[in-house]
């Protein structure tokens, strides 16, 4: 089973959080730069004269696609680096991938995802 | 006595005359900065385009209805068409030290800048075309006939004896009430109080503010219209104003917040502004007290706007028009015949008759910039229309004024 993990943190965590999954043996991922807001509904910004509300705040999303076998291991590195414990942490969405083909050698499903050196190597799980 | 061409009072002027001419730029991308970013080609232009527009109007007949042989104090006469006789030789009734044609080129950059100003108030949704029309209409009935009045020799407020240096009711109370005036006729942006309008790009503000600083003082030391004592005391009290009136408005900022870079910017301006029309007339050390209290009347006026939901959109009328209002009753306060031998006394230098000269000029410069602005953008309204479609507005102005874009 393949997943996907869209991962909504705050921009100056991107660093972390990419480094936190090479570091577990995740390479492959994409980041979005998006605007939005959660609960807490945006903040104060200065003006010229006083103050004025700005709801839309600039974010980071990072894609990734996985085994299901790694979707923990990738959350769990997720969780600890983007952490700071104040509002506007973000928030990591899972959802179930269909397929999966790599281009450039038409492998399909478990197998398009695997790379030399990924966690799937180290966990000494092979191509099927 | 012959009129004598003056080597170092031409130099200064002509460098003065670079330095105005630069502040319509720098106002381009002061207001450039403060509108979102489908609209900043659109700011941009409607400033630059009077450098080509007035530059015309200006040598074919501004000039001539501003500074010709005055018709009975109300409006030029018509011997300076196409800058006839405009030449190497001085003027005596407008400075005897340098060529006529560098006081005519001087003050063209007061003509250039002056509308411009005025697009604050309806960036973002005027149509490009009525915008042309309304600003010739503008310069040649409002602008020329004001400057004739206050500068013009024979103008009516000008025997009246208003002090106003360098342009408090003819650039910046005009700009100021017309900017009101326009707004109200124009209507609000699209969105405007629901959802927030943020500046694309402050640091453009900022570098726009501070080329208006540098060319701020060849609109006031260069009012001088030589290179002298009265020159270095409207550079000191203009620089002094801004200087005050910025930390003024840093300390009002802080205690609504934080420390506004943009509200920073905006208080230099602000004190710019207020000091014009006193520049020339009153002491370094009055001039702190100009931009003191220009700061937080501009300041409040701003929020009194906003809480009012009207959407002069870049506060010209806070900024410039309340600003050099105070300015000009500043002037009938602190001046003083020691700074300028060619100026008069103040209140507070024993001649309070001026105070009210000083308020008659702010009031009908008030009264009728505001009153021809309002009647000339009703007339485009009800004919060719004043705004774009509300698609073309969702659009942004500079795809569908321009087809262009800023960033790709």
């Amino acid at each position: 089973m393949l997943k996907k993990v869209e991962a909504i943190i705050r921009e100056d965590k991107v660093n972390d959080v990419k480094d936190a999954l090479a570091e577990i043996g995740i390479m492959g991922l994409n980041i979005f730069e998006v605007r939005g807001h959660g609960r807490q509904g945006g903040i104060q910004l200065v003006g010229r004269a006083g103050t004025y509300q700005v709801n839309m705040l600039p974010k980071i999303q990072v894609n990734i696609v996985l085994s299901d076998r790694n979707l923990e291991a990738a959350i769990d590195a997720i969780l600890k680096a983007a952490f700071t414990g104040e509002p506007g942490d973000g928030l990591i969405f899972v959802s179930p991938i269909d397929e999966v083909i790599r281009i450039r050698t038409r492998e399909r499903g478990q197998d398009a995802m695997m790379y030399p050196g990924d966690i799937d190597e180290r966990k000494k799980v092979s191509k099927g | 006595m012959v009129n004598q061409i003056n080597a170092g009072d031409t130099a200064w002027i002509l460098v003065c005359c670079s330095l105005v001419l630069l502040m319509t730029p720098a106002l381009a991308m002061f207001y450039g900065g403060m509108v979102r970013r489908k609209n900043v080609l659109s700011t941009l232009t409607l400033s630059y385009i009077f450098m080509a527009l007035i530059g015309v109007q200006w040598v074919a007949f501004g000039y001539s209805l501003a500074f010709g042989t005055s018709i009975h104090g109300w409006i030029g006469g018509l011997n300076f068409i196409g800058f006839h006789g405009v030449d190497a030789v001085p003027n005596p009734d407008y400075s005897k030290t340098i060529p006529q044609g560098l006081f005519a080129a001087f003050q063209m950059m007061f003509a250039v800048i002056t509308p411009a100003l005025i697009t604050g108030a309806f960036v973002e949704r005027v149509r490009f075309k009525s915008f042309l029309l309304f600003s010739l209409l503008w310069a040649t009935l409002v602008y020329d006939p004001l400057c004739h009045w206050v500068w013009g020799q024979g103008g009516w407020l000008k025997n009246l004896g208003v002090l106003d240096f360098a342009g408090g009711t003819v650039v910046h109370i005009a700009a100021g009430f017309s900017a009101l005036a326009f707004a109200l006729v124009i209507g609000p942006r699209k969105g405007f109080g629901t959802s927030p309008m943020e500046p694309n790009n402050i640091p453009l503000t900022v570098l726009g503010a501070g080329l208006l600083w540098v060319g701020w003082f060849g609109f006031n030391a260069g009012s001088a219209l030589a290179a002298n004592g009265v020159a270095v005391n409207a550079l000191l009290t203009t620089n002094t104003s801004a200087a005050t009136a910025g930390l003024v408005w840093m300390v009002l900022s802080w205690l609504d917040g934080r420390p506004s870079t943009l509200g920073i910017a905006t208080g230099m301006v602000v004190g710019l502004a207020a000091v014009t029309p006193a520049s020339g007339f009153i002491t370094p050390m009055a001039s702190m007290v100009v931009g003191a209290v220009a700061a937080p009347l501009s300041y409040y006026a701003m929020r009194f706007r906003d809480r009012r939901k009207l959407d002069e959109s870049l506060d010209v009328w806070a900024c410039h028009g309340i600003a050099s209002t105070w300015g000009m009753i500043a002037a009938g306060l602190f001046a003083t015949v020691s700074v300028n031998s060619d100026g008069a006394n103040g209140l507070f230098f024993g001649n309070p008759g001026q105070i009210g000269i000083q308020i008659l000029a702010a009031i009908v410069t008030m009264g009728f910039a505001f009153s021809m602005t309002y009647v000339l953008a009703k007339a485009l309204n009800a004919s060719i229309g004043l705004r774009v479609s509300p698609m073309e507005e969702e659009v942004g102005l500079d795809i569908s004024s321009h087809g262009e874009r800023s960033y790709s």
